[in-house]
């Protein structure tokens, strides 16, 4: 067994996986990332078909070791990160050696990052899953000591890769569609709600996430009964603050909700850091379905935006037959040169 | 007696793989009623492509595999079944399990049982008899993990919340407001009134079994006098003497 070392933890440190779900009736939402894709595309970068348990970081990273030969991914909000004092891409994977100093600070854009090993971490297991869910006191911010077991990587050897992202790190628009409670909403709220720009607020946690704007959206009915609630519904807080809950919300609420955010546009949610800006579009069901994709569809497609970092003859004429015979680009070639590694 | 409101059951979408069974938007206790009978069939006879069935108060939330079975196809298939059981006065379905609890009533456990049965107009004596003698169910478990919601109390106990709130009840307390009583599973603030502590920890991640209650559980709170309570609380299985029976 080998062992990912926490020499210091600077940011809210906590292993997370895909989280637990099925548990919605016995009051447990799923938990698990933050930023499901950022681990997802770990697992692609790995070249692993299941998705790992990796160490989200909250706004800053901190310092580890291994003691032994290691491939890690760096997913989800870019940080810098540096191997004994050499720069190494973010949105990429490398090789850790014992003795060697991995070094990552804080977040340039976005809000949580993802150390993650292949093998992935071997942490025990509540319920079928790794993830700390601290609000109900499963698992603990990690200190500096902490010593995380790993699996066994299914293919040490295998090159260091780069994968390709959109940016979800700086707000943006985000996809919504209706939910058991928009239509007690009026439609001079909905419409307002569409076309208002949203700053997301210093306030926010696992649970979720403040908006803050001048106008307030308001439900025009009391007295509803609780009911079931889940990651992406948009709550209405007090006199018609959005709330969007997220992994570690509670599983019933009595807040009037105006819509849920589509999972495909929950991780710019998760990602907007303090002070970005976001705005809402409304769109049918049909849509939505359309732009599902399941964790198994997803990683496929994760992998397929993976390359390797050392270009070697034959990979460079891949590269160049991509890049040029086509005559476009991809588009994500500066990405790619910023997550060089060295 | 007053004619009641008909039940309309709605399927609404509840996020990309869940649809939301709701019978009213308030809580009506024939609402309860038939979110729980519903709850309860479905549990017996899932449809096709169901990974998970959650009752609410007034609602059922099913999750879906959309590998399996189309949102609108599961809405059609549920609200028929819905349908039908709104067309009948709902009354509760018979409970698979039920939970006997040993409770100590006021005093320093229930420290507002005096004020709540002063408001329902009967003695304490009465008061803990009619929370005893009533045939509560798991409603709903949410808030915390494991923490139920049963109901529900004889109509006098139709109290509304507090304007203050208590600042701190203690984990295994029962506590009442709008017939309905909440056993909480941590110290907590609240805004409903503690009437008594049980040693039952409804969510515990250490037992094998962390949330042993189950929506559609019946369960009946046997008293026991305040100086039996310490050791309930101390027993080791963190369920305070509780007896579970398995009655279908």
């Amino acid at each position: 067994m080998s062992v990912l070392q926490v020499i210091r933890a600077d940011g809210i440190l906590t292993v997370q996986d895909l989280g637990r779900p099925g548990h919605i009736g016995q009051g447990l939402s799923r938990g698990g990332a933050m930023d499901r894709l950022a681990l997802i595309e770990a697992a692609a970068l790995l070249g692993q078909s299941t998705v790992q348990a990796g160490i989200e970081m909250a706004g800053a990273g901190g310092v580890f070791t291994v003691d032994q030969p290691m491939r890690i991914a760096l997913t989800g909000a870019p940080m810098t990160a540096t191997l004994d004092g050499a720069p190494l891409g973010w949105q990429a994977s490398h090789r850790i050696e014992p003795g060697q100093s991995l070094r990552i600070s804080g977040a340039q854009s976005g809000a949580y990052s993802y150390l993650t090993p292949a093998g992935g971490l071997t942490t025990p297991d509540w319920l079928g899953s790794r993830a700390a869910h601290l609000s109900i006191g499963i698992g603990a911010v990690l200190k500096a000591g902490a010593r995380l077991p790993v699996g066994t990587d299914p293919d040490p050897e295998a090159p260091s890769r780069t994968i390709a992202v959109a940016n979800r790190f700086a707000g943006g628009t985000v996809r919504i569609i209706d939910g058991p409670q928009t239509a007690i909403f009026s439609d001079e709220v909905l419409a307002g709600f569409a076309t208002t720009s949203f700053t997301r607020a210093a306030h926010g946690n696992r649970q979720g996430v403040r908006l803050d704007a001048e106008a307030r959206f308001t439900a025009g009915q009391t007295g509803i009964a609780s009911d079931m609630v889940q990651p992406g519904d948009l709550q209405m807080i007090g006199d018609g603050v959005p709330y969007v809950l997220l992994a570690e919300c509670q599983t019933m609420g009595g807040y009037p909700r105006i819509g849920t955010v589509i999972p495909t546009d929950l991780p710019l949610i998760a990602q907007a850091p303090p002070g970005a800006r976001i705005r809402f579009l409304r769109v049918g069901l049909d849509q939505a379905d359309g732009l599902y994709r399941n964790e198994a569809q997803l990683l496929r497609e994760a992998a397929s935006r993976c390359r390797n970092l050392v270009r070697d003859p034959a990979q460079m004429a891949d590269l160049l037959s991509y890049q040029l015979v086509g005559g476009v680009t991809r588009g994500d070639e500066l990405e790619e040169m910023e997550c060089r590694s060295i | 007696m007053e004619a009641e409101p008909h039940l309309t059951p709605e399927a609404l979408p509840a996020g990309i793989d869940g649809v939301l069974v709701r019978f009213a938007l308030t809580p009506e206790p024939r609402a309860m009623a038939a979110a729980q009978m519903l709850a309860a069939e479905l549990d017996r006879q899932a449809p096709p492509g169901v990974t998970e069935i959650a009752p609410g108060l007034v609602s059922v939330l099913l999750r879906f595999d959309r590998g399996t079975v189309q949102r609108a196809a599961l809405a059609q298939l549920v609200l028929t079944r819905a349908r039908a059981i709104a067309a009948d006065p709902p009354a509760l379905p018979a409970p698979a399990r039920r939970w006997t609890i040993p409770a100590g009533f006021g005093g320093e456990h229930g420290p507002q049982l005096a004020e709540v049965a002063a408001a329902i107009g009967a003695s304490e004596a009465e008061a803990v008899e009619q929370v005893c003698a009533a045939d509560l169910r798991v409603l709903t478990i949410g808030y915390a993990p494991g923490q139920p919601y049963l109901g529900l109390l004889p109509e006098p106990w139709n109290l509304p919340r507090m304007s203050a709130l208590n600042p701190r009840v203690p984990a295994g307390a029962i506590v009442a407001a709008v017939r309905q009583v909440v056993m909480f599973t941590a110290d907590s603030a609240t805004g409903w009134r503690q009437i008594a502590l049980t040693g039952f920890r409804a969510f515990d991640p250490a037992r094998s079994e962390p949330m042993p209650l189950k929506p559609g559980d019946a369960v009946r709170y046997a008293p026991v006098a305040a100086s039996e309570l310490p050791a309930l609380i101390a027993s080791g299985d963190g369920l305070g003497g509780a007896r579970l029976e398995v009655l279908a």
